[in-house]
């Protein structure tokens, strides 16, 4: 079984528990505003890569991956290539390789039974699930990423559902999602999820403007300034607060 | 047993000179982390602060600051000299004073000059004359040697970097023996040494008498300079302190009569631990004493300072002194040889702040404690200070007793040396190929007449082919030229503090070294898996390239390029084996080019790779700057490849990391919820 690959990165070390080998695959539906990744859009294109020759390049190095590593699908969106994933991470599992995908969630429609029955058994094989939620708010959701967020807050509840460890991620983006507001209510949302072990929330950079011209795309932040990373902590507490308030009410207890 | 030596568990060390047994029966492995550290001391402070301020005065001064141009350096051809003696808990610098640059014309009388005019000094007449008329150099002696091929390959750059009018360096003497024996029993020794000498007189018998007798002359040399400071060096150190001081006054001896390459201290803190735990089990000195000597000794390790000119400096990126010490490791019996002093050498990171010098080296293995390798890495992350060096791989044929010389170079310490051989340019060896031996910046013939590369696209077993061939001329030369460098070197410059403090029988490593590896290995790999077709002048020489397609680059994790690279590591060693070494030296070569390869990029035409005359080379054994698309475990893996049997001499890859692509900020993510809503 063949995927569409960006690209592989053989140190990952932000992509994930420990140091990892990351799969960029290639193609995603969604068109976040501010992705530093837009030439992994495309669901054409790519190098075709067969799932035992990204072990096999694991494997030559898999020392360095030991000690709480292990190997990270991202994207594009890893979940647009179910089928590959499926026969990846049951290599890895075969070799004791622990697996994480980094997604935004899109690919999931509850209502897709076919597609669901193939995804209960990648999550047989999945040890992690970074699920990057944008906003929380719909339209905004919309507005920031040209897709609704329906399936992507439902995938978070699947996920809980099916009891796989789960880090959400969040892009604070100054004037669009660094709101108390919006922060809070993310907050109050995953709070509910006893399968959430993590949250990573992340400055946005503007890093990507170089990428983007090079594409002869357009940066739809332009005049957005990059957000200050020493304010991270404290739009982190605004998200904690919510989860510390949904937990209280539904009487989930911190357990350390 | 010595009245000094109570409490040591005794062995062969205390019959015969074995510093490694003292070592093994005597240390005590430490597990633990680094809370038992000790801060700066006022008075380390107080004198830290009078560096800085050297420091400072020194680079206002354009880079000198002050340099004897009257007397010729020697073990005591100084008196003693202070920052501020009631301070200094560990004394002793270069010359009467900190920060004054010695003069040492021995290595040749043209550098020396120079080294002070270009900075604005003037050699006394009367040293010029006698260096010039009545006392031949090392760079004199070379130079009656050489031949019209060997001096058009040093013009031309192919064989480049050559130790033949400076230090050779890469020596490290086993200053620990002082400490632990005294001078009057290392003397004994040598005599003992030199009495059983062969009995018939051949050069070889001759040679080595004559060089004990000027160990000898060492030795005593080095008590004297000591009791210049109120120091007796005479006996064995009765504590840490002396201990410490003992092995400095060693490293000062050797540091005040050479300018070398490189002048690395050894493995010496495993050693002093031994004499620090007995202080502190006997009450002697307590933590912050112990720290405060490691901290003096390493602020004198810092401020070592040779005469140099603004071209060896260019060579080498700066002035280095390469005082690299060798720090933790496993021994062979299995135990880890980290100890609390190899906390606190690491420590001085803290007490003084970040340095390169000395260049602090950890022999890192899988089988080190958690403890040590968590403050390596925090340290590491602080300071960017730190080498690391795989003990796993030298430990099979250095054992548990060696130490680096300079950045790679590994010996084991009083029993092997190495002849610093430079490096030979393979991609410019790879141009000559093409050319049929015509330099392809000076359009001279340098190489042999080979016959040159014919037609438009160049063919990938012909080019090879004619590699090889210009690459086995390139290493006799080569061999040819380090023979009568390291001939004249003992001649004229030999190193007797050092050697004093060596066996009488050395092991010789015959160090070469090769440089522009990567850019051979990409530019072969162009040519097999790319169209490379030739752009020639209008005398005929290619002196450019035009490659269409892709092909694989070093430093990719890629075997097809991979293997040529270390194809060409095994056929250049191979060639160097073939050949006669002076003084049955062990040939080895490295590939660890840190600083030079811009040099030796600037003396380079085009190569077929796509890189453009002039342009650096990479350092070492690093792939070339941005074909490594895989990232750093890719890049890692393909030079971790090169065989270490055909490069003994060490193959570096310099690392650079942003802190944030290590990982993420503690403060933004710890990664784990619960922490983070319990805060």
């Amino acid at each position: 079984m063949s995927g569409r690959i960006h690209s592989l990165e053989s140190f990952g070390t932000v992509d994930g528990p420990g140091t990892r080998f990351v799969v960029f695959v290639q193609g995603c539906p969604m068109r976040c505003a501010y992705c530093h990744n837009p030439d992994t859009w495309p669901m054409t294109g790519g190098t075709v890569m067969e799932a035992s020759e990204i072990i096999e390049q694991y494997e030559r190095n898999k020392p360095f991956y030991a000690n709480g590593g292990g190997l990270t699908v991202t994207g594009g969106e890893p979940l647009m290539q179910i089928d590959f994933l499926i026969e990846l991470f049951t290599l890895c599992k075969e070799r004791d390789i622990h697996t994480c995908i980094d997604s935004s969630g899109i690919a999931y429609k509850p209502d897709n039974t076919e597609y669901n029955k193939k995804l209960d058994a990648l999550m047989e094989l999945t040890d992690l699930v970074m699920l990057d939620i944008k906003h929380i708010d719909p339209d905004k959701h919309k507005e920031l990423t040209a897709q609704p967020n329906d399936g992507i807050l439902a995938f978070a509840a699947y996920l809980n559902e099916k009891k796989v460890d789960m880090w959400i991620r969040h892009v604070v983006v100054p004037g669009i999602t660094d709101d108390e507001e919006s922060l809070y209510k993310l907050g109050y949302f995953i709070g509910q999820f006893t399968n959430l072990k993590a949250l990573d929330v992340l400055p946005y950079h503007d890093m990507a403007k170089k990428k983007y011209k090079e594409l002869n795309m357009d940066y739809k932040l332009q005049d957005v300034p990059p957000m200050d990373k020493n304010l991270i902590p404290g739009k982190k507490e605004f998200i904690l607060n919510g989860i510390r308030k949904r937990r209280e009410e539904l009487g989930i207890t911190h357990h350390n | 047993m010595r009245p000094e030596w109570t409490d040591f568990v005794g062995g062969k060390w205390d019959k015969e000179v074995n510093v490694r047994d003292f070592i093994q029966r005597n240390y005590t492995p430490y597990d633990g982390d680094e809370s038992f550290l000790a801060g700066p001391t006022q008075n380390t402070q107080d004198l830290w602060n009078m560096v800085l301020d050297l420091q400072k005065k020194e680079r206002e001064a354009g880079g000198v600051l002050d340099m004897d141009t009257k007397v010729v350096s020697t073990i005591t051809s100084h008196g003693p000299g202070y920052l501020d003696k009631s301070k200094e808990t560990i004394v002793g610098f270069q010359t009467d004073k900190p920060f004054k640059r010695s003069m040492q014309p021995y290595g040749g009388i043209r550098m020396a000059e120079k080294a002070c005019t270009d900075n604005g000094y003037t050699v006394d007449p009367e040293i010029s004359e006698f260096f010039s008329t009545h006392r031949k150099t090392h760079n004199a002696g070379c130079f009656d040697a050489y031949n019209p091929e060997i001096r058009a390959c040093r013009s031309a750059h192919i064989i480049t970097g050559l130790p033949d009018a400076y230090g050779r360096g890469r020596i490290i003497g086993d200053y620990r023996r002082i400490a632990l024996y005294g001078i009057d029993r290392l003397i004994e020794d040598k005599e003992t040494q030199k009495a059983s000498t062969g009995r018939v007189m051949t050069d070889d018998v001759i040679r080595l008498r004559e060089e004990i007798s000027e160990q000898m002359v060492a030795l005593k040399m080095m008590k004297e300079m000591a009791a210049s400071y109120g120091c007796d060096i005479s006996r064995p150190a009765q504590n840490v302190q002396e201990a410490i001081q003992a092995v400095y006054f060693g490293y000062l001896s050797a540091v005040k009569e050479q300018n070398g390459a490189a002048m690395s201290l050894g493995r010496t803190s495993t050693f002093l631990d031994v004499y620090a735990q007995r202080d502190l089990k006997n009450g002697t000195f307590t933590e912050e004493q112990i720290q405060e000597f490691v901290d003096h000794f390493i602020m004198k390790l810092r401020c070592i300072k040779f005469a140099r000119t603004p071209e060896y400096n260019q060579i080498f990126a700066g002035d280095p002194v390469w005082v690299t010490e060798s720090l933790g490791g496993v021994g062979v019996d299995g135990r880890h040889m980290v100890t609390k002093m190899s906390f606190r050498y690491l420590n001085t990171l803290n007490n003084l702040g970040p340095s390169p010098e000395p260049n602090l080296t950890v022999l890192w293995s899988t089988r080190l404690p958690e403890g040590w390798k968590k403050f390596c890495a925090k340290m590491s992350i602080k300071t960017s200070s730190i080498q690391y060096e795989n003990d796993d791989l030298m430990r099979v044929t250095h054992g548990d007793d060696y130490g680096i010389a300079c950045c790679v170079s590994s010996m084991v310490i009083g029993k092997e040396m190495q002849f610093f051989g430079a490096r030979a340019n393979l991609a410019k060896c790879l141009l000559y190929a093409l050319n049929g031996g015509v330099d392809e910046v000076t359009k001279k013939q340098v190489g042999p007449k080979y016959r040159p590369v014919v037609g438009d696209v160049l063919d990938y077993d012909d080019v090879m082919d004619k590699f090889i061939d210009m690459m086995e001329w390139q290493a006799d030369v080569y061999v040819n030229t380090l023979n009568i460098i390291h001939y004249m070197h003992d001649k004229y410059c030999y190193e007797r503090a050092q050697m004093a403090l060596h066996d009488r029988d050395v092991k010789r490593y015959f160090a070469t070294g090769v440089a522009g590896l990567s850019i051979v290995a990409d530019s072969l790999s162009a040519i097999k898996y790319a169209k490379v077709e030739v752009v020639r002048d209008e005398d005929g020489i290619i002196v450019d390239f035009k490659t269409t397609g892709d092909f694989p680059k070093y430093g990719n994790d890629d075997d097809r390029v991979d293997e040529i690279a270390q194809d060409i590591v095994h056929k250049f060693m191979t060639a160097i084996r073939r050949h006669h070494t002076y003084r049955n030296g062990v040939p080895t070569t490295s590939i660890l080019t840190i600083t030079s390869n811009v040099t030796y990029g600037k003396a380079t035409g085009n190569t077929p790779d796509g890189r453009r005359k002039g342009q650096p080379f990479a350092p070492g054994a690093n792939p070339m700057h941005g074909r490594d698309t895989h990232g750093a475990v890719a890049s890692l893996s393909s030079v971790s490849k090169l065989p270490f049997n055909d490069a003994q001499d060490g193959i570096s890859n310099t690392f650079t990391i942003i802190p944030g692509a290590l990982g993420k900020e503690d403060q933004v993510f710890a990664g784990d919820i619960e922490l983070d809503l319990n805060k």
